[in-house]
Protein backbone atom coordinates (compact mmCIF):
# COMPACT_ATOMS: atom_id res chain seq x y z
CA UNK A 1 0.00 0.00 0.00
CA UNK A 2 0.98 3.90 -0.30
CA UNK A 3 0.90 6.14 2.42
CA UNK A 4 1.48 10.12 2.94
CA UNK A 5 2.43 10.54 6.78
CA UNK A 6 2.85 13.98 8.24
CA UNK A 7 5.19 13.91 10.98
CA UNK A 8 6.17 15.75 13.50
CA UNK A 9 10.12 17.23 12.92
CA UNK A 10 11.77 18.93 15.80
CA UNK A 11 15.68 18.68 16.24
CA UNK A 12 15.82 19.34 19.83
CA UNK A 13 14.56 20.45 22.98
CA UNK A 14 14.73 23.89 22.11
CA UNK A 15 14.02 23.83 18.15
CA UNK A 16 10.42 24.90 17.45
CA UNK A 17 8.86 21.65 15.75
CA UNK A 18 6.47 21.45 12.33
CA UNK A 19 4.66 18.71 10.39
CA UNK A 20 6.32 17.01 7.51
CA UNK A 21 5.16 15.07 4.65
CA UNK A 22 6.49 12.40 3.63
CA UNK A 23 5.40 9.75 0.65
CA UNK A 24 5.80 5.78 0.88
CA UNK A 25 5.12 2.78 -1.13
CA UNK A 26 5.62 -1.06 -1.04
CA UNK A 27 4.03 -0.81 2.77
CA UNK A 28 2.73 -4.53 3.43
CA UNK A 29 -0.44 -4.57 5.62
CA UNK A 30 1.40 -7.04 8.01
CA UNK A 31 3.46 -4.48 9.09
CA UNK A 32 3.36 -2.84 12.70
CA UNK A 33 3.35 0.87 12.52
CA UNK A 34 6.88 0.91 13.53
CA UNK A 35 7.98 -0.72 10.80
CA UNK A 36 6.76 1.48 8.83
CA UNK A 37 8.33 4.16 10.51
CA UNK A 38 11.83 2.04 9.73
CA UNK A 39 11.21 1.76 6.13
CA UNK A 40 10.77 5.30 6.08
CA UNK A 41 14.09 6.16 7.89
CA UNK A 42 15.50 3.90 5.47
CA UNK A 43 14.62 5.94 2.80
CA UNK A 44 15.49 8.97 4.53
CA UNK A 45 19.19 7.67 5.38
CA UNK A 46 19.74 6.91 1.95
CA UNK A 47 18.60 10.50 0.40
CA UNK A 48 20.75 11.75 3.75
CA UNK A 49 18.24 13.05 5.38
CA UNK A 50 18.02 12.99 9.35
CA UNK A 51 15.82 9.61 10.44
CA UNK A 52 12.63 10.49 12.82
CA UNK A 53 13.37 9.61 16.40
CA UNK A 54 10.67 7.18 17.95
CA UNK A 55 11.08 5.66 21.09
CA UNK A 56 11.00 1.43 21.00
CA UNK A 57 12.38 -1.57 22.78
CA UNK A 58 10.43 -4.83 22.80
CA UNK A 59 8.17 -4.39 19.87
CA UNK A 60 5.67 -7.02 21.21
CA UNK A 61 3.78 -4.45 23.78
CA UNK A 62 4.94 -5.29 27.10
CA UNK A 63 8.17 -2.52 27.71
CA UNK A 64 5.71 0.70 27.48
CA UNK A 65 8.67 2.48 24.90
CA UNK A 66 6.89 2.98 22.37
CA UNK A 67 4.19 5.64 21.98
CA UNK A 68 2.85 8.61 19.79
CA UNK A 69 -0.63 9.66 18.36
CA UNK A 70 -1.83 8.48 15.84
CA UNK A 71 -4.25 10.37 13.82
CA UNK A 72 -5.15 12.29 17.22
CA UNK A 73 -5.45 8.86 18.63
CA UNK A 74 -2.94 7.84 21.09
CA UNK A 75 -1.15 4.37 19.87
CA UNK A 76 -3.82 4.56 17.04
CA UNK A 77 -7.08 3.54 16.05
CA UNK A 78 -7.17 0.30 17.72
CA UNK A 79 -8.12 -0.34 21.40
CA UNK A 80 -6.23 -2.09 23.77
CA UNK A 81 -3.21 -1.75 21.24
CA UNK A 82 0.22 -0.12 21.51
CA UNK A 83 1.92 1.69 18.61
CA UNK A 84 4.56 -1.68 17.90
CA UNK A 85 1.36 -3.55 17.85
CA UNK A 86 -0.09 -1.66 15.85
CA UNK A 87 -0.61 -3.24 12.08
CA UNK A 88 -1.34 -1.72 8.85
CA UNK A 89 -4.16 -3.74 7.68
CA UNK A 90 -5.63 -1.37 10.02
CA UNK A 91 -5.45 1.45 7.16
CA UNK A 92 -6.45 1.72 3.70
CA UNK A 93 -4.09 1.96 0.87
CA UNK A 94 -3.65 5.57 -0.03
CA UNK A 95 -4.52 7.12 3.41
CA UNK A 96 -2.84 9.63 5.25
CA UNK A 97 -1.65 9.33 8.46
CA UNK A 98 -0.78 12.49 10.99
CA UNK A 99 2.21 11.06 13.85
CA UNK A 100 2.64 13.63 16.78
CA UNK A 101 4.33 12.85 20.22
CA UNK A 102 2.09 12.43 23.28
CA UNK A 103 1.63 16.68 24.26
CA UNK A 104 1.93 17.27 27.80
CA UNK A 105 4.08 20.19 29.37
CA UNK A 106 5.75 17.79 31.72
CA UNK A 107 6.48 15.38 28.74
CA UNK A 108 8.65 18.13 26.99
CA UNK A 109 9.93 16.86 23.41
CA UNK A 110 13.51 15.90 23.33
CA UNK A 111 13.51 15.27 19.30
CA UNK A 112 10.62 14.11 16.91
CA UNK A 113 7.95 11.98 18.48
CA UNK A 114 10.52 11.16 21.41
CA UNK A 115 9.36 12.55 25.02
CA UNK A 116 11.38 13.12 28.23
CA UNK A 117 8.48 11.17 30.61
CA UNK A 118 11.04 11.64 33.65
CA UNK A 119 8.01 12.87 35.26
CA UNK A 120 6.96 9.50 35.32
CA UNK A 121 10.09 7.88 36.99
CA UNK A 122 9.59 11.22 39.65
CA UNK A 123 6.36 9.91 40.40
CA UNK A 124 7.32 6.34 40.93
CA UNK A 125 10.35 7.82 43.09
CA UNK A 126 7.86 9.54 45.58
CA UNK A 127 6.48 5.76 46.31
CA UNK A 128 5.69 3.64 43.68
CA UNK A 129 7.56 1.30 46.03
CA UNK A 130 6.83 -0.78 49.25
CA UNK A 131 10.12 -0.05 51.74
CA UNK A 132 10.83 -4.00 52.44
CA UNK A 133 14.12 -5.63 53.31
CA UNK A 134 15.44 -7.39 50.20
CA UNK A 135 17.43 -10.24 49.68
CA UNK A 136 16.16 -13.43 48.44
CA UNK A 137 12.75 -14.12 47.59
CA UNK A 138 10.00 -14.70 50.35
CA UNK A 139 8.49 -17.90 49.44
CA UNK A 140 4.94 -17.05 47.33
CA UNK A 141 2.65 -18.06 50.09
CA UNK A 142 4.45 -16.42 52.89
CA UNK A 143 1.88 -13.73 53.06
CA UNK A 144 -1.75 -15.22 51.23
CA UNK A 145 -3.40 -12.88 49.17
CA UNK A 146 -7.09 -13.62 48.55
CA UNK A 147 -8.01 -14.43 45.11
CA UNK A 148 -9.90 -10.73 44.30
CA UNK A 149 -7.27 -8.88 46.07
CA UNK A 150 -4.62 -10.35 43.79
CA UNK A 151 -7.16 -10.25 40.62
CA UNK A 152 -7.47 -6.44 41.00
CA UNK A 153 -3.93 -5.98 41.99
CA UNK A 154 -2.49 -8.04 38.75
CA UNK A 155 -5.11 -5.43 36.23
CA UNK A 156 -3.96 -1.96 37.72
CA UNK A 157 -0.12 -3.57 37.73
CA UNK A 158 -0.25 -4.26 33.95
CA UNK A 159 0.31 -0.41 33.30
CA UNK A 160 3.52 -0.62 31.38
CA UNK A 161 4.60 3.36 32.16
CA UNK A 162 3.93 4.47 28.41
CA UNK A 163 1.83 7.43 29.09
CA UNK A 164 -0.76 7.42 26.34
CA UNK A 165 -3.37 8.07 29.18
CA UNK A 166 -1.33 11.47 29.80
CA UNK A 167 -1.58 12.30 25.73
CA UNK A 168 -5.16 11.40 25.65
CA UNK A 169 -6.41 13.39 28.60
CA UNK A 170 -8.09 16.63 27.56
CA UNK A 171 -6.73 18.16 31.22
CA UNK A 172 -3.52 16.98 30.58
CA UNK A 173 -3.32 14.62 33.75
CA UNK A 174 -1.35 11.63 34.67
CA UNK A 175 -3.73 10.42 37.01
CA UNK A 176 -4.79 7.06 35.08
CA UNK A 177 -0.75 5.68 35.80
CA UNK A 178 -0.48 7.45 39.28
CA UNK A 179 -3.44 5.87 40.59
CA UNK A 180 -2.89 2.63 38.73
CA UNK A 181 0.19 2.26 40.80
CA UNK A 182 -1.15 3.48 43.85
CA UNK A 183 -4.26 1.03 43.56
CA UNK A 184 -1.79 -2.20 42.45
CA UNK A 185 0.29 -1.72 45.87
CA UNK A 186 -2.87 -0.85 48.23
CA UNK A 187 -4.62 -3.88 46.88
CA UNK A 188 -1.27 -6.46 48.10
CA UNK A 189 -0.69 -6.87 52.19
CA UNK A 190 2.56 -5.68 51.73
CA UNK A 191 1.42 -2.35 50.59
CA UNK A 192 -0.97 -1.77 53.73
CA UNK A 193 1.75 -0.23 55.71
CA UNK A 194 2.27 2.70 53.52
CA UNK A 195 -0.97 3.17 51.94
CA UNK A 196 -2.37 6.59 52.62
CA UNK A 197 1.27 8.04 52.29
CA UNK A 198 1.94 6.80 48.76
CA UNK A 199 -0.89 7.56 47.42
CA UNK A 200 -0.61 11.55 49.14
CA UNK A 201 2.79 11.77 47.80
CA UNK A 202 2.65 10.52 44.72
CA UNK A 203 -0.33 12.78 43.79
CA UNK A 204 1.84 15.56 45.61
CA UNK A 205 4.43 14.74 42.95
CA UNK A 206 2.12 14.24 40.04
CA UNK A 207 1.09 17.43 40.82
CA UNK A 208 4.38 18.92 40.50
CA UNK A 209 5.02 17.59 37.66
CA UNK A 210 2.68 20.46 35.84
CA UNK A 211 0.19 17.42 35.20
CA UNK A 212 -3.20 18.56 35.19
CA UNK A 213 -6.15 17.50 37.38
CA UNK A 214 -8.58 14.57 36.58
CA UNK A 215 -12.42 15.07 35.42
CA UNK A 216 -13.45 11.45 35.04
CA UNK A 217 -13.47 12.01 31.58
CA UNK A 218 -12.50 8.67 30.54
CA UNK A 219 -9.92 9.60 27.63
CA UNK A 220 -7.22 7.67 29.34
CA UNK A 221 -9.38 4.28 29.50
CA UNK A 222 -10.21 4.35 26.06
CA UNK A 223 -6.69 4.48 24.67
CA UNK A 224 -4.89 2.91 27.24
CA UNK A 225 -3.14 -0.29 25.47
CA UNK A 226 -3.55 -2.41 28.96
CA UNK A 227 -7.65 -1.44 29.67
CA UNK A 228 -6.40 0.12 32.68
CA UNK A 229 -10.08 1.31 34.26
CA UNK A 230 -10.96 4.21 35.70
CA UNK A 231 -11.78 2.59 38.80
CA UNK A 232 -8.60 2.68 39.55
CA UNK A 233 -8.42 6.19 40.13
CA UNK A 234 -11.59 5.77 42.52
CA UNK A 235 -9.18 3.91 44.55
CA UNK A 236 -6.52 6.17 45.03
CA UNK A 237 -9.43 9.30 45.77
CA UNK A 238 -10.11 6.89 48.26
CA UNK A 239 -6.62 6.94 49.84
CA UNK A 240 -5.41 10.44 49.31
CA UNK A 241 -8.77 10.98 51.35
CA UNK A 242 -7.64 8.71 53.91
CA UNK A 243 -4.07 9.92 53.95
CA UNK A 244 -5.77 13.61 54.76
CA UNK A 245 -8.00 12.33 57.16
CA UNK A 246 -5.89 10.73 59.26
CA UNK A 247 -3.12 12.99 58.69
CA UNK A 248 -0.59 10.99 57.32
CA UNK B 1 33.98 7.61 53.20
CA UNK B 2 31.61 7.99 56.51
CA UNK B 3 31.39 11.67 56.30
CA UNK B 4 30.18 11.48 53.02
CA UNK B 5 27.57 8.96 54.22
CA UNK B 6 26.23 11.05 57.16
CA UNK B 7 25.63 13.65 54.33
CA UNK B 8 23.50 11.68 52.02
CA UNK B 9 21.70 10.70 55.02
CA UNK B 10 21.09 14.58 56.00
CA UNK B 11 20.20 15.10 52.91
CA UNK B 12 17.83 12.48 52.65
CA UNK B 13 16.21 13.44 56.01
CA UNK B 14 15.95 17.27 54.93
CA UNK B 15 14.63 15.86 51.74
CA UNK B 16 11.96 13.60 53.64
CA UNK B 17 10.58 16.61 55.99
CA UNK B 18 10.04 18.89 52.95
CA UNK B 19 8.43 15.87 51.45
CA UNK B 20 4.45 16.62 51.38
CA UNK B 21 2.71 15.64 54.95
CA UNK B 22 -0.57 16.61 55.77
CA UNK B 23 -1.92 19.41 54.32
CA UNK B 24 -0.67 18.17 50.76
CA UNK B 25 -3.75 16.33 49.74
CA UNK B 26 -5.70 19.35 50.70
CA UNK B 27 -3.67 21.56 48.36
CA UNK B 28 -3.83 18.81 45.35
CA UNK B 29 -6.04 18.38 42.36
CA UNK B 30 -7.60 15.63 44.14
CA UNK B 31 -8.34 18.24 47.19
CA UNK B 32 -9.77 20.62 44.76
CA UNK B 33 -12.37 18.12 43.16
CA UNK B 34 -13.55 17.21 46.94
CA UNK B 35 -13.91 21.09 46.84
CA UNK B 36 -16.51 20.62 43.55
CA UNK B 37 -17.94 17.11 44.75
CA UNK B 38 -19.34 18.05 47.75
CA UNK B 39 -20.58 21.17 46.48
CA UNK B 40 -21.85 19.90 43.88
CA UNK B 41 -24.20 17.27 45.71
CA UNK B 42 -25.08 20.16 47.59
CA UNK B 43 -26.70 21.91 44.45
CA UNK B 44 -28.15 18.74 43.45
CA UNK B 45 -29.57 17.94 47.06
CA UNK B 46 -31.45 21.73 46.31
CA UNK B 47 -32.15 20.99 43.18
CA UNK B 48 -34.09 17.57 43.63
CA UNK B 49 -35.92 19.01 46.72
CA UNK B 50 -37.03 22.27 44.68
CA UNK B 51 -38.16 20.27 41.86
CA UNK B 52 -40.06 18.63 44.36
CA UNK B 53 -41.47 22.00 45.82
CA UNK B 54 -41.94 23.10 42.34
CA UNK B 55 -44.63 20.03 41.26
CA UNK B 56 -47.06 21.71 44.43
CA UNK B 57 -48.41 24.04 41.19
CA UNK B 58 -50.25 20.94 40.23
CA UNK B 59 -52.76 21.40 43.30
CA UNK B 60 -53.62 24.82 42.53
CA UNK B 61 -53.04 28.34 43.11
CA UNK B 62 -53.51 28.46 47.07
CA UNK B 63 -51.40 25.43 47.83
CA UNK B 64 -48.73 26.82 45.80
CA UNK B 65 -48.73 29.78 47.25
CA UNK B 66 -48.87 28.65 50.40
CA UNK B 67 -45.90 26.43 50.37
CA UNK B 68 -44.12 29.48 48.73
CA UNK B 69 -44.88 31.09 52.25
CA UNK B 70 -44.01 28.40 54.46
CA UNK B 71 -40.79 28.76 52.80
CA UNK B 72 -40.05 32.09 54.53
CA UNK B 73 -40.84 30.42 57.42
CA UNK B 74 -38.96 27.20 58.16
CA UNK B 75 -37.62 26.84 61.67
CA UNK B 76 -40.15 28.95 63.13
CA UNK B 77 -40.86 29.81 65.85
CA UNK B 78 -37.20 29.19 66.56
CA UNK B 79 -35.91 31.21 63.78
CA UNK B 80 -37.04 34.42 62.88
CA UNK B 81 -39.38 34.72 59.48
CA UNK B 82 -37.21 34.44 56.32
CA UNK B 83 -34.38 33.83 58.35
CA UNK B 84 -33.49 29.73 57.49
CA UNK B 85 -34.17 30.96 53.14
CA UNK B 86 -31.34 33.69 53.80
CA UNK B 87 -29.01 31.15 55.85
CA UNK B 88 -29.73 28.76 52.79
CA UNK B 89 -28.90 31.46 50.26
CA UNK B 90 -25.83 32.37 51.96
CA UNK B 91 -24.56 28.66 51.90
CA UNK B 92 -25.24 28.14 48.69
CA UNK B 93 -23.80 31.29 47.61
CA UNK B 94 -20.72 30.31 49.11
CA UNK B 95 -20.68 26.59 47.86
CA UNK B 96 -21.53 28.11 44.24
CA UNK B 97 -17.83 30.27 44.76
CA UNK B 98 -15.98 27.61 45.72
CA UNK B 99 -17.49 25.41 42.79
CA UNK B 100 -16.49 27.95 39.96
CA UNK B 101 -13.75 28.18 42.17
CA UNK B 102 -12.49 24.93 41.87
CA UNK B 103 -13.48 24.53 38.01
CA UNK B 104 -11.64 27.87 37.17
CA UNK B 105 -8.30 26.17 38.96
CA UNK B 106 -8.85 23.30 37.06
CA UNK B 107 -9.52 24.25 33.84
CA UNK B 108 -6.18 26.83 34.17
CA UNK B 109 -4.29 23.95 35.46
CA UNK B 110 -5.41 21.95 32.05
CA UNK B 111 -4.68 24.84 30.10
CA UNK B 112 -0.70 24.77 31.46
CA UNK B 113 -0.51 21.06 31.24
CA UNK B 114 -0.79 20.98 27.33
CA UNK B 115 1.18 24.26 25.87
CA UNK B 116 1.11 23.01 22.10
CA UNK B 117 -1.65 21.13 21.06
CA UNK B 118 -2.30 18.15 18.53
CA UNK B 119 -2.38 19.58 15.18
CA UNK B 120 -4.95 16.52 14.35
CA UNK B 121 -7.63 17.03 16.75
CA UNK B 122 -7.74 14.31 19.26
CA UNK B 123 -10.67 12.26 18.57
CA UNK B 124 -13.46 12.09 21.21
CA UNK B 125 -13.75 8.83 22.81
CA UNK B 126 -15.50 10.18 26.29
CA UNK B 127 -18.81 10.72 27.08
CA UNK B 128 -20.36 13.90 25.62
CA UNK B 129 -21.51 15.17 28.80
CA UNK B 130 -17.95 14.95 30.65
CA UNK B 131 -16.71 17.21 27.53
CA UNK B 132 -19.32 19.59 28.52
CA UNK B 133 -18.69 20.27 31.96
CA UNK B 134 -16.86 23.90 31.62
CA UNK B 135 -19.32 25.22 28.96
CA UNK B 136 -22.17 23.64 30.51
CA UNK B 137 -21.57 25.31 33.90
CA UNK B 138 -21.34 29.00 32.47
CA UNK B 139 -24.47 28.06 30.69
CA UNK B 140 -26.25 27.68 33.95
CA UNK B 141 -24.60 30.03 36.18
CA UNK B 142 -26.09 32.68 33.53
CA UNK B 143 -29.17 30.60 33.20
CA UNK B 144 -29.16 31.28 37.34
CA UNK B 145 -28.28 35.31 37.19
CA UNK B 146 -32.14 35.52 35.01
CA UNK B 147 -34.23 33.21 37.03
CA UNK B 148 -33.30 34.64 40.19
CA UNK B 149 -34.09 38.14 38.29
CA UNK B 150 -37.43 36.03 36.83
CA UNK B 151 -38.83 34.49 39.68
CA UNK B 152 -37.45 35.47 42.87
CA UNK B 153 -36.83 39.49 42.44
CA UNK B 154 -39.85 39.63 39.48
CA UNK B 155 -37.58 42.08 37.76
CA UNK B 156 -37.68 40.74 34.63
CA UNK B 157 -41.33 38.69 35.36
CA UNK B 158 -44.57 40.31 33.75
CA UNK B 159 -46.39 40.03 37.62
CA UNK B 160 -43.16 40.19 39.52
CA UNK B 161 -44.87 39.75 42.19
CA UNK B 162 -42.84 38.36 45.31
CA UNK B 163 -46.60 37.44 47.25
CA UNK B 164 -48.28 35.55 44.39
CA UNK B 165 -45.37 33.21 43.21
CA UNK B 166 -48.46 31.21 41.17
CA UNK B 167 -49.33 34.10 38.99
CA UNK B 168 -45.23 35.35 38.10
CA UNK B 169 -44.99 31.98 36.70
CA UNK B 170 -48.21 31.28 34.74
CA UNK B 171 -47.36 34.70 33.19
CA UNK B 172 -43.77 33.90 32.99
CA UNK B 173 -44.62 31.08 31.03
CA UNK B 174 -46.83 32.35 29.00
CA UNK B 175 -46.91 31.02 25.36
CA UNK B 176 -46.47 34.55 23.94
CA UNK B 177 -43.02 33.98 26.19
CA UNK B 178 -41.70 31.74 24.05
CA UNK B 179 -38.40 32.64 23.56
CA UNK B 180 -38.09 33.08 27.87
CA UNK B 181 -39.47 29.43 28.22
CA UNK B 182 -37.29 27.67 25.35
CA UNK B 183 -34.48 28.94 27.61
CA UNK B 184 -35.56 27.43 30.49
CA UNK B 185 -35.54 24.20 28.60
CA UNK B 186 -31.52 24.85 27.52
CA UNK B 187 -30.93 25.34 30.81
CA UNK B 188 -32.71 22.53 32.34
CA UNK B 189 -31.30 20.26 29.69
CA UNK B 190 -27.84 21.75 30.37
CA UNK B 191 -28.28 20.90 33.95
CA UNK B 192 -29.54 17.78 33.03
CA UNK B 193 -25.80 16.88 31.18
CA UNK B 194 -24.07 18.42 33.82
CA UNK B 195 -25.54 16.00 36.40
CA UNK B 196 -25.07 13.09 34.40
CA UNK B 197 -21.01 13.65 34.51
CA UNK B 198 -21.11 15.63 37.80
CA UNK B 199 -22.79 12.44 40.23
CA UNK B 200 -20.74 10.29 38.32
CA UNK B 201 -17.92 12.07 38.64
CA UNK B 202 -18.15 13.55 42.27
CA UNK B 203 -18.35 9.77 43.75
CA UNK B 204 -15.80 9.12 42.16
CA UNK B 205 -13.97 11.81 43.74
CA UNK B 206 -15.55 10.41 46.78
CA UNK B 207 -13.60 7.24 46.76
CA UNK B 208 -16.05 4.73 44.32
CA UNK B 209 -13.66 2.62 43.51
CA UNK B 210 -15.59 -1.05 42.35
CA UNK B 211 -16.44 -1.90 38.97
CA UNK B 212 -19.48 -2.67 40.33
CA UNK B 213 -19.99 0.50 42.54
CA UNK B 214 -19.30 2.33 39.03
CA UNK B 215 -22.08 0.68 37.29
CA UNK B 216 -24.60 2.27 39.88
CA UNK B 217 -22.62 5.12 39.82
CA UNK B 218 -23.65 5.94 36.68
CA UNK B 219 -27.36 4.59 36.78
CA UNK B 220 -27.77 7.37 39.52
CA UNK B 221 -26.12 10.15 37.62
CA UNK B 222 -28.30 8.97 34.59
CA UNK B 223 -31.52 8.82 36.63
CA UNK B 224 -31.08 11.88 38.66
CA UNK B 225 -30.81 13.75 35.18
CA UNK B 226 -33.48 12.44 34.12
CA UNK B 227 -35.18 13.07 37.21
CA UNK B 228 -34.55 16.79 37.25
CA UNK B 229 -35.15 17.66 33.84
CA UNK B 230 -38.63 15.68 33.78
CA UNK B 231 -39.76 17.07 37.11
CA UNK B 232 -37.72 21.15 36.14
CA UNK B 233 -39.60 20.97 32.49
CA UNK B 234 -42.99 19.30 33.52
CA UNK B 235 -44.35 22.73 34.94
CA UNK B 236 -43.27 25.55 31.85
CA UNK B 237 -44.75 22.87 29.83
CA UNK B 238 -48.18 22.45 32.02
CA UNK B 239 -48.54 26.46 31.44
CA UNK B 240 -48.19 26.33 28.23
CA UNK B 241 -50.64 24.21 27.19
CA UNK B 242 -52.75 24.80 29.66
CA UNK B 243 -53.06 22.51 32.01
CA UNK B 244 -51.85 25.38 34.42
CA UNK B 245 -53.40 28.40 34.11
CA UNK B 246 -54.40 31.55 35.58
CA UNK B 247 -55.62 31.28 39.00
C1 LIG C 1 -27.21 23.76 39.32
C2 LIG C 1 -26.03 23.93 39.74
C3 LIG C 1 -24.92 22.92 39.71
C4 LIG C 1 -24.91 21.60 40.10
C5 LIG C 1 -26.05 20.76 40.61
C6 LIG C 1 -23.56 21.12 39.90
C7 LIG C 1 -23.11 19.84 40.21
C8 LIG C 1 -21.84 19.36 39.98
C9 LIG C 1 -21.29 18.13 40.46
C10 LIG C 1 -22.02 17.11 41.34
C11 LIG C 1 -20.02 18.04 39.99
C12 LIG C 1 -19.05 16.89 40.20
C13 LIG C 1 -17.89 17.12 41.06
C14 LIG C 1 -16.74 16.25 40.68
O1 LIG C 1 -16.27 16.35 39.54
O2 LIG C 1 -16.30 15.45 41.49
C15 LIG C 1 -19.77 19.20 39.19
C16 LIG C 1 -18.59 19.44 38.51
C17 LIG C 1 -18.34 20.59 37.79
N1 LIG C 1 -19.11 21.74 37.75
FE1 LIG C 1 -20.95 21.92 38.52
N2 LIG C 1 -22.79 22.11 39.36
C18 LIG C 1 -23.60 23.23 39.22
C19 LIG C 1 -23.25 24.46 38.72
C20 LIG C 1 -22.06 24.74 38.10
C21 LIG C 1 -21.71 26.05 37.62
C22 LIG C 1 -22.56 27.31 37.75
C23 LIG C 1 -20.49 25.91 37.05
C24 LIG C 1 -19.79 27.12 36.47
C25 LIG C 1 -18.74 27.16 35.80
C26 LIG C 1 -20.08 24.52 37.14
C27 LIG C 1 -18.92 23.93 36.65
C28 LIG C 1 -18.48 22.64 36.92
C29 LIG C 1 -17.29 22.04 36.38
C30 LIG C 1 -16.34 22.66 35.39
C31 LIG C 1 -17.19 20.76 36.95
C32 LIG C 1 -16.06 19.76 36.74
C33 LIG C 1 -16.48 18.76 35.79
C34 LIG C 1 -15.63 17.59 35.69
O3 LIG C 1 -15.42 16.89 36.69
O4 LIG C 1 -15.23 17.35 34.55
N3 LIG C 1 -21.07 23.83 37.81
N4 LIG C 1 -20.88 20.01 39.21
S1 LIG D 1 -2.38 3.59 32.52
FE1 LIG D 1 -2.38 2.66 30.47
S2 LIG D 1 -2.04 4.42 29.10
FE2 LIG D 1 -1.43 5.09 31.14
S3 LIG D 1 0.77 4.70 31.29
FE3 LIG D 1 -0.25 2.85 32.11
S4 LIG D 1 -0.46 1.49 30.34
FE4 LIG D 1 0.02 3.51 29.48
S1 LIG E 1 8.04 -1.12 21.98
FE1 LIG E 1 7.63 -2.09 23.90
S2 LIG E 1 5.51 -1.66 24.12
FE2 LIG E 1 5.87 -0.93 22.12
Amino acid sequence: MKLTLRIWRQSDREARGKMVTYKIDDISTDMSFLEVLDVLNEQLTATGEEPVAFDHDCREGICGACGMVINGVAHGPQKLTTACQLHMRHFKDGDTIDVEPWRARAFPVVKDLVVDRGAFDRIIQAGGYISAPTGSAPDAHATPVPKPDADAAFEAAACIGCGACVAACPNGSAMLFTAAKVAHLGALPQGQPERASRAAAMLHAHDEADFGGCTNTGECTAVCPKGIPLTVIGAMNHDVLGSAIRGR
Amino acid sequence: MVASGTRDRAAVAAKESSAPRRNAAYRSTVGIKVVMAVTGLLFLTFLVLHMAGNLKIFFGAESFDHYAHWLRDIGAPALPHEWFLWIQRGVLTLALVGHVWAAATLALRAKRARPIGYAHRPKVQGSYAARTMRWGGVIILLFLVWHLLDLTVGTVNPVGNPATPYANVVAGFAPSRWPVTLFYVLAVVAVGFHVRHGLFSALRTLGQRTANGERWARVAALGFAILLCVGFLVVPFAVLVGWVGPA
